[in-house]
């Protein structure tokens, strides 16, 4: 059942990294069976048939996978609906004459480049700084060489459903990492793979994080924002680690 | 791959990592390994709030019994080492803990401060425009910082309360632990203190009891549902005992009326102590 409502939106306008944004409003008619970012999308054609700048908003995707289109959405990062990206997010989560307040993700480490769009680079650096995994390249080995037991692998598909897209950070009072950062380490931390380097990546993964971010007090907000809902129990998974890291002799790093 | 990333224009980080302290020091340098600390300690005085309560239900049964525990505490080891020294040493240890959970607690909360500055700022929280509904976090976690200089008040008024006598003056009997603490909650303003003040305490388990397991990473599927309810016990235990001295006060069932050793009638403390001593030995 389709019906078209009339949405008042209140969106922040920022030229760019170093001008004062504000808010802007505006009012848009929309069919609920439309998308959210279809949504933007219209408005951003009318602001264009009237010579205006259009709303500056990222996307890729548009499935839920790729974790470019995060925004705060009246306050929650992604919006309202549970376990839902931005884009997967559609106008039938809202009624006539609502007002939505669409803003940026903040966090010092997640400057604005323009309007809704943060650079979340800051992760990247976080993943860089991770390193590489000893596998050996070449042609593919047999796909049952290295055995990985159905737990470990269904905790390492867990934490890699992350999609960076900056939410956990964005909707943390603290604006700390922890959830990113954890779900990348227990990725790895969980597979055979990802032992020779397991130590050595937890510690500067964790440097660099705090270097960019705040410090996590178990609020648990971000995996009510994250739209892959990565649980709590990485965090505590990579705390623990973290202190192995430190306190382990390298050279008996085989003896786990 | 670095060659490709490093040209392109990259976000600063807003701390840059000092020079290492030597092992284990350089863990207080790390903010995972400083909630390590706090919680470490937050443990320690958790089992603090937890002796110290259930020692002071030793007011329950009476002036002679409170006094003999609070000797008991100055001669513990005392058969080999000088009298009060282990007392000496659990306060020293307590302060260390104390101030160390402070200093951690302060300093992480002005790192996640300096990483929020560009959102709105308000009652020091990262706010949002369109309202912030806080789905997971309680009003326990959100008010930590709020509920912990509480505490500190607190525990500074307490002691000089009833450890070194401030308030109380000449009513004031060191080693006549029942005398001190009726006298002061004796009065409707201390008892109403003291009340909020635990408060705030259990407030501050609730959410701490529970968070410190994640800090130090005990998370086993098998056993976490129990945290929470850890947390909420523990915090409600420390609360149900620590209320019933301001409470049983008020109430008249800690009172002095039947007091054999009375305060008033007795010219020093000396001859208080003497007859709570010879009031034990009679028994
Ligand atoms: C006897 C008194 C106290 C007890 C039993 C206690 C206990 C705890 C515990 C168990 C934690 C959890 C640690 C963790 O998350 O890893 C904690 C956290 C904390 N404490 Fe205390 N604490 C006390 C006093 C204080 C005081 C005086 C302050 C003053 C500032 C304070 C501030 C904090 C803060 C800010 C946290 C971090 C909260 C969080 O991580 O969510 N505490 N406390
Ligand atoms: S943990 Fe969740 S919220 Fe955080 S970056 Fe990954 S997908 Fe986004
Ligand atoms: S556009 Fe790719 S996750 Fe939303």
């Amino acid at each position: 059942m389709s019906e078209t409502i009339t949405v008042n939106l209140k969106i922040w306008r920022q030229e760019g990294p170093n001008t004062k944004g504000s808010f802007e409003k505006y009012t848009q008619q929309i069919t609920t069976e439309a998308s959210f970012l279809e949504m933007i999308d219209l408005l951003n054609e009318e602001l264009n048939n009237q010579g205006l700048e259009p709303v500056a908003i990222e996307s890729d995707c548009r499935e839920g996978i790729c974790g470019t289109c995060g925004v705060m959405i009246n306050g929650q990062a992604h919006g309202p609906r549970k376990a839902t990206t931005t884009c997967q997010l559609h106008m039938r989560e809202f009624s006539d004459g609502d007002e939505i307040v669409i803003e940026p993700f903040r966090a010092v480490s997640f400057p604005v480049i323009r309007d809704l769009v943060v650079d979340r680079s800051p992760f990247d650096q976080i993943i860089e700084s991770g390193g590489y995994i000893s596998v050996n390249t070449g042609a593919a080995s047999d796909a049952n060489l290295t055995p990985v037991p159905k737990e470990a692998a269904d905790q390492a598909f867990d934490a890699a459903a992350c999609i960076g897209c900056g939410a956990c950070v964005a909707a943390c009072p603290n604006s700390a990492a922890q959830l990113f950062t954890s779900a990348k380490l227990a990725h790895m931390a969980s597979l055979p793979q990802g032992q020779a380097e397991r130590w050595k990546r937890t510690e500067s993964m964790v440097g660099t994080m705090e270097e960019f971010f705040g410090s996590c007090t178990n609020h648990g907000e971000c995996h009510e924002a994250c739209p892959k809902e990565i649980n709590l129990d990485f965090i505590a998974f990579m705390n623990r680690d973290y202190m192995k890291a430190k306190v382990k002799n390298r050279a008996l790093s085989g003896q786990r | 791959m670095t060659q490709t990333t490093t040209e392109r224009y990259r976000v600063k980080p807003i701390r840059q990592s000092r020079r290492e302290w030597p092992f284990p020091l350089n863990l207080y340098q790390t903010a995972v390994g400083r909630k390590w600390v706090m919680a470490l300690t937050g443990i320690g005085l958790l089992g603090f709030v937890l002796i110290h309560m259930i020692g002071n239900l030793h007011v329950y049964e009476g002036p002679a019994k409170m006094h003999e525990y609070a000797e008991s505490l100055r001669n513990l080891g005392s058969g080999i080492l000088p009298r009060s020294l282990i007392l000496w040493l659990l306060r020293l240890g307590l302060m260390v803990m104390f101030a160390l959970h402070l200093h951690s607690a302060i300093t992480l909360k002005e790192m996640s401060r300096k990483s929020s500055l560009n959102a709105s700022f308000q009652g020091g929280e990262k706010k949002y425009e369109g309202g912030r509904e806080y789905i997971a976090a309680n009003y326990a976690s959100r008010t930590m910082r709020w509920t912990g200089p509480i505490i500190a008040l607190f525990l500074f008024y307490h002691l000089a309360d009833l450890t070194w006598g401030w308030w109380l003056g000449d009513d004031f009997v060191p080693g006549d632990p029942y005398h001190n603490l009726y006298s002061s909650l004796s009065r409707i303003p201390v008892a109403i203190f003291y009340v909020v003040a635990n408060m705030a305490l259990a407030w501050h388990i609730f959410h701490g009891a529970w968070s410190m397991f994640q800090s130090l990473g005990i998370n086993n599927p098998k056993y976490n549902h129990l945290r929470k309810g850890f947390a909420a016990s523990f915090a409600g235990l420390i609360l149900l005992g620590n209320l019933s001295f301001p409470i049983m006060t008020q109430a008249n069932l800690i009172d002095e009326d039947e007091r054999l050793c009375q305060v008033n009638d007795l010219a020093s403390n000396d001859e208080i102590l003497a007859c709570l001593t010879k009031q034990l030995e009679d028994h």
